[in-house]
C-alpha cells in the first residue's frame, strides 16, 4: 500500500501510475496495449487509496478483535486461521497482480465460512451418533459421569459459591465462581478448576464482579435450574465439585469411578459395572442398561442405513419422500397451469382493464408469504375458518391426511401462480403473433395453433423456470411448517407427519424433539442434497446451461 | 388461442346488435368473467385479513370476509402487548442490510466473472451452481452446532444477535444471484469499459463509475428478491433468535398466534398487513424492473 500510494501521489485524478507515465500524466494519450502484469491500469485515485487504507485498517481491527478471545481460550488453531485470513486479505489488496481476487475475496470469504464449511460439517456430522447425550469426547463423558455422581463425604471441602455464565446470562456457558476458606478465588467449568484473578469478593465470600463472567441473579439461576442439576466441576481422579443450594458448593468423591484397565465405570454403591462400548459411544451394563452420558463416535453409514432399511424408519422416510415429490410436482404443475391460463386470458390486444386485472392478480406475490401462510392456516380452521364458512361445511382440514394435503397445495397455488403469470406474460410477448395467425390461416383451430405452435415455443423459455420452481418447492420449508407443522402425525411413528417434507422432518428431528438427533438429521440433509443434485444436474444437462457458459 | 381476428372484426360487428354482443362475448366477454373469478381468488384472503384487522372483537371466530366494524383496537393491542416495533425494526434491519450487502458482494464477483479471465474462473462458476444445490438451511444442524461454539468465543455474534444471523445470511450472497448478474453484465458492451481504461480509469473506477450505473435494473431485481426472501425467512431465524426481543416480525407473529390462536387473530392480522407493507412498497416501485427482469431471464432461458 505504501509503495503504490507514494508513486501515485501526484496523480489524484486516476491517472495510471506506471513508473514511466506517472511523472507526466496525460489523459489524452493514444490507446496503448494493457500493462504487463495486469489487465487494467494500476493504482487508484487518492480517494480510492484512502478508502482502501481505511477498509484494511477496519479489517485489521476486526482481526485483533477476533484473536483476543481465541488467545484467552488458548485456541492456537483459531488464531492461525484468523492470521491466515488477514494475511490473505492484505496480500490480495496490496498486490498489483491479483485483480480478480480483489473482487472475489469478500463474497468468497463469507461463502467459505458460512456455506461451504457448514456443508462439510453437515457431512461429517451425518456419520456420527451426535445427539443430545453424545456431544463431546469420551474423556468429557467420563468426567461428566464421575463428577455428576459426586456425593458429600466427611472430609469434603466447602466453598462459597457464586453462579455465573460466560456472556449472556440466559444462554452462556455456566461456570462456578468459588471462594475457599483461605479467601482464594477459583473458577470451575466442566473442564476443571482454575485460578480466578482480579475478582471482587464481598465479606460473605460471594463474588460480585469478575472480568469476563456475568453473575446470575437468583431469577436467572432459577431459570437454569435444570442445567445446574447436571453441572459439576471435575477436580481429578474421581472427585468433583457440586453445588448445594445457591451459595455453597462442596468437593466430594464420585460414586461412579472410571477404571482405565478395564475401560469401565464401576458404581461403588451398587457394584454394577458399566463397560465402555466404543462403537455405540456409551457405557453399558450386563443387562443392556446404559449411563446417560455418552460420547460422539463415528457410526459410518448407520444413519443412512437406518432410514433406508430399518422398517420402522424406512416406511416413514419413503412415504415422506413420496409426498415430497407429489407436493413439489403438484404445486409446480398447478401454478404453471393457472399462471399460464391467466396470462393467455389477458393476452389479447383489445382487452380493457388489463392493468387493473394485472394488479389484482399479482397481489398475492406482493404480500409477505410468511404472514400469508399463517393466515391460510387460520382460514382452514375447522370451527371459525372462513373457508368452511364460505363452503358451508365443517371439514377438519388439518386433522385428516388428505384434507391437510389439499389445504397445503391450495395455499401454495395461491401464493405461487402470480410469479408464473408474470413469467408467462413475458414469454408470450416474445413470441410473434404472426406464428399463431399463420397456423390459423392454414386451417388450425385456435387450440391446435396453441398446442402445436405457441406452447412448444413457450416451453423453451419456461422449462428452466419450472425446474427452478420445482427445486424451490421441493425444499419449501415455510410452505408446510407454517401451515401444518408437518401434521397430522402418523399414528405408527410420532416423529413423521402426513404433510412433512424432508426438510421439515429434518428440522423436527434436530430441534423439536425431546432429544435432538443431530447425526440423523444431518444424514437426512445429505440425502436431500443428493436427491436435489441429481434432479438439478439432469435438468442443467438438458438446459445446456453449462455448455454455453462463456 | 390467438384472437387477432378481432382486428378485422369491425366489419362483422356491423351485422347487428345480437351478433355483436355474441361476438364480444366469445372474443372478450368470457375473458372478463375468467379474470373476475381469478381476481376474487386472489383477493379474498387479503380482504379477510384486512377485515379481521379492523374487527373490533379481534378474534378469529368473529372475523368475517366483509368488515363488520372498524376499529384500531387490534393495532393498539399489538403495539401495547408485544414488542412489535422491536420486531419490525429487526425484520427491516435484516432485509435491508442483507439486500444491500448481498447486492454489493455479488456485483463485485459478477464483475470479475464477466470481465476478467483468470485461472479457476470456470471452476468457480460451476462451483457456485453446485453449492447452490445445497441450500444453506439444509446445513441448519451444522450452522447451529457451529454457532453454539462461536457464541462462546464471540458473544457479539452468537445466538440472539443481529450480526450473527446476518453473517449466516451473507454466506449465501454469492449464489444464483451472481449468475443472474453476470448474465446481465455480459450484455454491457466491453468497449465501454475498455475505452474508459484507455482514458486512464482504474479497474475500480470502471466498476463503480461505469458498470454499476449501467446495470441498475439487475441490481434492483436482486436487491428486491433478497429483501423479500429475508423478510420471509423463518428456518434459520427460528434457530438463531430465541429471545423475544431478538425476534423478527415473522417469528413474532408466529409466536402471537402460537400462544392463543383464536383470541389474538386480530392482532396477528394487523401484524400480517404491516409485515407485507415493505414488500408491497418495494414491489410497487420496482414493478417495471421485475417484469423486465423475469422476462429477460425467461426468454434467455
Amino acid at each position: 500500500m505504501a509503495a503504490s500510494g507514494s508513486d501515485n501521489a501526484g496523480a489524484p485524478d486516476g491517472a495510471p501510475a506506471h513508473p514511466s507515465t506517472a511523472a507526466a500524466p496525460d489523459r489524452r494519450r493514444p490507446p496503448r496495449p494493457p500493462l504487463p502484469g495486469g489487465r487494467f491500469a494500476r493504482d487508484g485515485s487518492l480517494a480510492g487509496q484512502i478508502a482502501k487504507i481505511g477498509l484494511l485498517g477496519l479489517f485489521t481491527a476486526l482481526g485483533v478483535w477476533a484473536v483476543l478471545p481465541l488467545y484467552l481460550g488458548g485456541n492456537w488453531l483459531g488464531i492461525g486461521l484468523v492470521v491466515a485470513v488477514v494475511g490473505l486479505v492484505y496480500y490480495v489488496y496490496l498486490s498489483k497482480r491479483a485483480v480478480p481476487a480483489k473482487y472475489l475475496v469478500p463474497g468468497v470469504l463469507f461463502l467459505m465460512v458460512f456455506q461451504i464449511f457448514p456443508v462439510l460439517y453437515t457431512m461429517s456430522t451425518s456419520v456420527t451418533n451426535m445427539s443430545d447425550g453424545h456431544r463431546g469426547s469420551k474423556e468429557q463423558a467420563i468426567s461428566a459421569v464421575e463428577s455428576l455422581s459426586v456425593t458429600r463425604t466427611a472430609d469434603s471441602q466447602e466453598y462459597v459459591l457464586t453462579i455465573a455464565a460466560i456472556g449472556d446470562p440466559e444462554t452462556g456457558e455456566l461456570v462456578f465462581l468459588l471462594t475457599d476458606r483461605e479467601g482464594g478465588t477459583h473458577v470451575g467449568d466442566t473442564d476443571g478448576l482454575s485460578e480466578l484473578g482480579g475478582a471482587t469478593v464481598e465479606d460473605s465470600g460471594k463474588v460480585t464482579d469478575a472480568f469476563g463472567y456475568t453473575i446470575l441473579t437468583p431469577a436467572e439461576v432459577n431459570a437454569r435450574s435444570g442445567e445446574l442439576e447436571e453441572f459439576a466441576v471435575p477436580t481429578g481422579s474421581g472427585a468433583g465439585i457440586r453445588s448445594s443450594g445457591l451459595s455453597t458448593a462442596y468437593e466430594g468423591r464420585a460414586l461412579r469411578v472410571y477404571d482405565e484397565s478395564c475401560d469401565c465405570v464401576t458404581d461403588t454403591e451398587t457394584g454394577v459395572v458399566y463397560t465402555a462400548d466404543d462403537e455405540r459411544g456409551a457405557f453399558y451394563d450386563d443387562e443392556g442398561g446404559r449411563l446417560p452420558q455418552g460420547w460422539q463416535v463415528n457410526v459410518g453409514a448407520d444413519n443412512f442405513a437406518r432410514f433406508l432399511f430399518d422398517p420402522a424408519f424406512a416406511s416413514s422416510f419413503f412415504s415422506i419422500l413420496l409426498w415430497n415429490v407429489v407436493f413439489a410436482v403438484a404445486v409446480t404443475g398447478l401454478v404453471f397451469v393457472v399462471g399460464l391460463a391467466v396470462a393467455l386470458t389477458l393476452h389479447v390486444p383489445r382487452m380493457r382493464g388489463k392493468v387493473f386485472y394485472r394488479v389484482l392478480v399479482v397481489l398475492p406475490y406482493a404480500m409477505s408469504s410468511l404472514a400469508m401462510y399463517l393466515l391460510w392456516r387460520d382460514m382452514f380452521n375447522t370451527d371459525f375458518g372462513v373457508i368452511n364458512q364460505i363452503l358451508g361445511v365443517r371439514i377438519d382440514w388439518f386433522g385428516s391426511v388428505w384434507g391437510a394435503r389439499v389445504a397445503v397445495i391450495l395455499a401454495n397455488v395461491w401464493l405461487g401462480y402470480p410469479y408464473m403469470f408474470l413469467v408467462a406474460t413475458g414469454a408470450l410477448q416474445a413470441i410473434p403473433r404472426e406464428l399463431g395467425q399463420a397456423a390459423q390461416i392454414d386451417g388450425a383451430t385456435p387450440w391446435q395453433a396453441f398446442r402445436h405452435v405457441t406452447l412448444p415455443l413457450l416451453m423453451v423459455a419456461m422449462t428452466p423456470i419450472l425446474v427452478a420452481t420445482f427445486a424451490f418447492n421441493f425444499n419449501n420449508f415455510n410452505a408446510v411448517w407454517l401451515l401444518t407443522r408437518g401434521g397430522p402425525l402418523f399414528s405408527d411413528n410420532s416423529t413423521a407427519g402426513a404433510t412433512d417434507l424432508l426438510i421439515t422432518y429434518t428440522y423436527r428431528l434436530a430441534f423439536n424433539e425431546a432429544t435432538a438427533q443431530y447425526g440423523y438429521a444431518a444424514a437426512l440433509s445429505v440425502m436431500i442434497f443428493l436427491i436435489v443434485s441429481v434432479i438439478s444436474v439432469m435438468s442443467l444437462w438438458r438446459g445446456k446451461a453449462l455448455k454455453e457458459m462463456d | 388461442m390467438s384472437v387477432d381476428t378481432v382486428r378485422t372484426a369491425p366489419a362483422r360487428y356491423r351485422r347487428g346488435a345480437g351478433t355483436r354482443f355474441g361476438l364480444w362475448a366469445t372474443r372478450l366477454g368470457w375473458r372478463h368473467v375468467v379474470m373476475w373469478v381469478v381476481a376474487a381468488f386472489a383477493l379474498f384472503p387479503v380482504m379477510f385479513v384486512v377485515s379481521a384487522a379492523l374487527n373490533p372483537l379481534g378474534t378469529l371466530s368473529s372475523s368475517q370476509l366483509w368488515p363488520t366494524g372498524a376499529s384500531l383496537d387490534n393495532a393498539r393491542d399489538l403495539f401495547a402487548n408485544t414488542p412489535f416495533t422491536t420486531w419490525y425494526a429487526n425484520s427491516l434491519f435484516f432485509a435491508l442490510t442483507n439486500a444491500a450487502v448481498t447486492v454489493l458482494l455479488s456485483a463485485l464477483a459478477a464483475y470479475a466473472f464477466s470481465r476478467m479471465r483468470f485461472k479457476g474462473r470456470r471452476v468457480g462458476l460451476i462451483g457456485l451452481l453446485v453449492i447452490q444445490m445445497f441450500p444453506q438451511f439444509l446445513a441448519i444442524v451444522a450452522i447451529y452446532l457451529m454457532f453454539s461454539g462461536i457464541g462462546e468465543y464471540y458473544p457479539a455474534i452468537g445466538f440472539d444477535t443481529r450480526w450473527g444471523l446476518l453473517l449466516v445470511y451473507l454466506g449465501g450472497a454469492l449464489s444464483i444471484n451472481t449468475w443472474l448478474m453476470k448474465g446481465f453484465f455480459d450484455t454491457v458492451p466491453k468497449e465501454l469499459d475498455e475505452s474508459a481504461q484507455m482514458d486512464g480509469a482504474t479497474h475500480a473506477q470502471v466498476f463503480f463509475r461505469i458498470m454499476l450505473p449501467l446495470v441498475t435494473p439487475v441490481l434492483a431485481i436482486v436487491g428486491l428478491l433478497v429483501f423479500i426472501s429475508t423478510i420471509n425467512e423463518f428456518l434459520l431465524a427460528s434457530v438463531f433468535l430465541r429471545d423475544t426481543d431478538a425476534k423478527t416480525l415473522g417469528l413474532g407473529l408466529y409466536q402471537v398466534v402460537a400462544s392463543s390462536r383464536n383470541a389474538n387473530f386480530g392482532m396477528f392480522s394487523v401484524g400480517a398487513i404491516l409485515l407485507s407493507l415493505p414488500t408491497l412498497i418495494v414491489f410497487w416501485f420496482l414493478q417495471r424492473f421485475i417484469t423486465e427482469g423475469l422476462t429477460s431471464g425467461a426468454v434467455k432461458g
